[in-house]
């Protein structure tokens, strides 16, 4: 058997160069098709990454933890029942890569000049560097430095709109334990950068214990959230929160994928993007493959019922004619996924999509776009090209294993 | 020519199942771009005019600079009577507003609230959000001391209709600026940000609260349709009183997201349209550098009769457009009706709902069949095959005829 599969494989590769023109161009069609595959890909994929890095920035948290009734109805007396120390103490003891406890109230804030809503957001400096949105080396002034620090750290946008800058004062207003409006000075220490400039508008940034304090609300925070390695994957970190507060009736636990819909399923539509966009352009080079297979079976009419009246098995010349096929494909694909690399390659560090900002905002995205190439695409473009031209390949190739000899050796063109 | 296209339509059918699939790989392709072109045609229309419709209007009048950053002392002065003056002009709405920030409490909650100042009378022609209360009413007098919010808002703050909400704000001046309104109306949008973040008051009454005299921020002008907005421009600047500082936005500057997200898609579909387009080419080029290669003793022998090369290229040429043809229609007339059917029946799937009220869309695309999207794919396809088969087609120019007549 291998040796008519080994004698099949070298008239494959011999026949595939007796008609050297129409191989290089289904070549080139091959190769085009599974480079567009890829990089159209790898380039979806980054937009995705990014998006979700930055939208999963502003909800940072893969698994997060609130009262019950918090997200209906964020409000200050929807605390978690659960006194601080005792969260962070059972998230210390968890294996995450990071963890952080904050109180996340809507509020507004009042300069000399205007007056804005905002999220106000009472952190603890230390446990939060690690992935808050705020670029810190852009920073003006100076980040937070504990959670009884008196200053406010507020956004780029919002300080312009606001017109104040670092050292000036403003004034937030929220709603405190006892439904009353709670009110304090800050003076701002730091304005932020973020990627998104609708986080740099909305997000002001003050120390937990402070935010207690002006909220009345004790020792208590409105959310506690973990991080994962994966955010594809954060069901370990998920079940790993679920124990820590199993048994606490008035708490809810969701991980990012309930709490934002949008990314949710943006990023499973890309999968289907993928996979929809390999098969469109595979069918598309299909016409040609199976043209070329055709063609070359047609113009072998004789020759085949020669080979056939000789004793040769209908398999062997069925197989002859799928492994040239394959052959082809195989060096198409070949090409295609070097020259994927090549393109990708050179702008690894991503391309500057600025000229569009305003409107990939509205998606969630920032202007860099960076390429993600994934194993697991490429695989997927690869099997499906062989998966499917296999499969094309079959007919043509069926019909030719069993032309009746003698018919074939007697047609004349 | 009558006989050469007729020689070119033979030509093609000597080799059924290569000019089958040839056309097959175009029709295939054709239907696609024209599905998907139509599809993005329909999801931008409606993008631009939900996007406009629910409040930004076509174009708006606004202090230079407000546009930027909405401070409140940007104003523009008798905002009523500039509105009434766009209204006069025939096909244009028009309707003033004024906005500000302010913190709202209820009984219970307290949160930061955009309220928006309207003329209770008008809003309605410029706006979409007067139809979308649920429950209630829109406001009806100009100075009553009545607000309409959101779904979201009424939720959050624990109200509901004729309950009082208290609002603290700060007036032109920077002075202390406060109300207690009744809800009369609680409206839905679908979009979050909207239906959390938005109250209507109307216009008279604002302008007490934070002391505006009967200065606004913006007139929202809409226009029958998108075309007519720049002859709408020119119109509207004319009406500005004189000697005020004043400025006339189109929709493209009041909202640049929107024509931009336009952009980043159209550009990433342009690439893969090109793709599928040049996928179909290298068809072509196979098909056609195959035929001639075939006919090399049938065109050596021609040519020895005395026939330029020139017109066999030609012939050649009119074979790849004759697929092309063929291409075109049976594209359009597949594409035209697969497309009709989900412009007719909606497309949907799983997912889509919440990618869509991103946009503030609905969860049911619409196709929109146009002639330019009927025919722009299919007929840059048909370029391309012609382009595609020039190569085929020069080889004629270097054909000996003795040579050719010669080759096995």
């Amino acid at each position: 058997m291998s040796g008519v599969v080994r004698i099949s494989a070298q008239l494959a590769w011999r026949n595939l160069w007796r008609n050297h023109r129409r191989t290089v161009i289904m070549l080139g069609a091959i190769s085009i098709g599974a480079w567009a595959m890829i990089f159209l890909t790898a380039l979806s994929q980054g937009m995705v990454t990014e998006m979700i890095r930055d939208g999963l920035s502003v909800l940072p948290g893969h698994v997060q933890v609130h009262q019950a009734d918090f997200r209906d109805d964020p409000n200050i007396t929807n605390y978690i029942p659960i006194p601080d120390s005792e969260i962070e103490a059972r998230l210390a003891s968890g294996d995450f890569t990071e963890w952080a406890t904050r109180i996340n109230v809507p509020a507004v804030i009042t300069s000399e000049r205007e007056t804005r809503s905002v999220t106000l957001l009472g952190i603890d400096p230390e446990r939060e560097k690690g992935f808050t949105f705020v670029e810190l080396d852009t920073i003006d002034g100076r980040f937070l430095d504990d959670v009884a620090d008196t200053g406010i750290v507020i956004g780029r946008r919002l300080a312009e709109r606001l017109e104040t800058e670092v050292g000036k004062r403003v004034v937030i207003m929220s709603q405190d334990v006892g439904n009353e409006v709670a009110d304090r000075g800050f003076r701002i220490v730091g304005v932020y950068r973020a990627s998104l400039t609708s986080y740099e508008d909305n997000y002001a940034l003050i120390g937990k214990r402070t935010a207690q304090e002006l909220l009345g609300v004790g020792d208590h925070v409105t959310e506690a959230v973990v991080m994962g390695d994966d955010y594809r994957d954060v069901s370990a970190e998920r079940a790993e929160v679920e124990s820590l507060f199993a048994g606490e009736d008035d708490v809810v636990i969701n991980d990012w994928k309930e709490l934002d819909r949008y990314l949710a399923t943006t990023l499973s539509a890309m999968d289907g993007f993928v996979l929809i966009w390999v098969v469109i352009i595979f069918l598309a080079l299909s016409f040609g493959l199976v043209n070329t297979l055709i063609m070359a079976v047609f113009e072998r009419v004789r020759e085949i019922g020669v080979m056939l009246a000789l004793g040769m098995k209908p398999a062997a010349i069925l197989w002859q004619i799928v492994i040239e096929s394959m052959l082809l494909l195989a060096l198409g694909l070949v090409i295609g996924n070097v020259l994927a690399w090549v393109s990708v390659l050179p702008i690894r560090d991503g391309i500057d999509i600025s000229i569009v900002s305003d409107g990939l905002e509205m998606w969630g995205m920032s202007n860099r776009l960076v390429p993600d190439l994934r194993l697991r695409d490429v695989a997927l473009a690869n099997g499906v090209v062989i998966v499917l031209g296999f499969l094309a390949s079959i007919l043509p190739a069926w019909r030719a294993s069993h032309y009746d000899p003698v018919e074939a050796i007697t047609k004349v063109e | 020519m009558f006989l050469v296209l007729r020689l070119a339509w033979r030509n093609l059918w000597r080799q059924p199942k290569r000019t089958l699939l040839t056309t097959g790989a175009m029709v295939f392709s054709n239907v696609l771009l024209i599905f998907m072109i139509s599809l993005q045609f329909g999801m931008y229309g409606l993008m631009i005019e939900n996007g406009l419709k629910v409040f930004t209007g076509d174009l708006q009048v606004q202090a230079p600079g407000y546009k930027d950053d909405a401070k409140m002392r940007l104003t523009v002065p008798n905002v009523a009577g500039i509105a009434a003056d766009v209204r006069a002009v025939d096909g244009l709405d028009a309707a003033a507003r004024a906005s500000a920030f302010a913190l709202a409490s209820s009984e219970d909650r307290t949160y930061g609230v955009a309220i928006t100042g309207v003329e209770p009378d008008h809003e309605p022609e410029v706006s979409s959000l007067p139809g979308l209360v649920k429950e209630g009413r829109y406001l009806d007098a100009p100075d009553a001391p009545e607000i309409v919010i959101g779904r979201l808002l009424a939720r959050n703050l624990k109200v509901g209709l004729g309950d009082e909400l208290t609002l603290l704000g700060s007036g032109v001046d920077g002075s202390f600026a406060a109300a207690v309104v009744t809800v009369v109306g609680i409206f839905e949008t679908g979009v979050p940000d909207i239906d959390r973040g938005m109250t209507a008051m109307p216009l008279e009454y604002f302008q007490d609260m934070f002391y505006l005299g009967d200065a606004g921020h913006m007139v929202v002008v809409t226009t029958p349709t998108l075309a007519d907005v720049p002859a709408a421009m020119t119109a509207v600047a004319t009406l500005l009183p004189a000697g005020e500082d004043l400025v006339v936005l189109d929709w493209d500057t009041l909202e640049p997201g929107l024509k931009q997200s336009i952009q980043a898609d159209l550009s990433s579909a342009i690439f893969m349209y090109f793709i599928l387009v040049v996928l179909v080419a290298f068809s072509v080029l196979n098909t056609q550098t195959m035929s001639v290669l075939e006919r090399t003793r049938e065109f050596g022998i021609v040519m020895s009769l005395g026939l330029k090369p020139g017109r066999l290229a030609r012939l050649v040429l009119l074979e790849s457009a004759l697929m092309g043809i063929i291409g075109v229609v049976a594209g359009a007339l597949v594409g035209g009706l697969v497309t009709g059917y989900f412009s007719v029946y909606g497309l949907t799937y799983p997912g889509l709902e919440e990618m869509a009220a991103q946009f503030n869309l609905p969860g049911v695309m619409r196709p929109r069949v146009t002639l330019v999207s009927l025919f722009s794919g299919p007929l840059v396809v048909m370029l391309f095959s012609v382009i595609a088969s020039l190569y085929p087609a020069m080889r004629l120019y270097r054909l000996a005829p003795v040579d050719a007549m010669r080759a096995t």
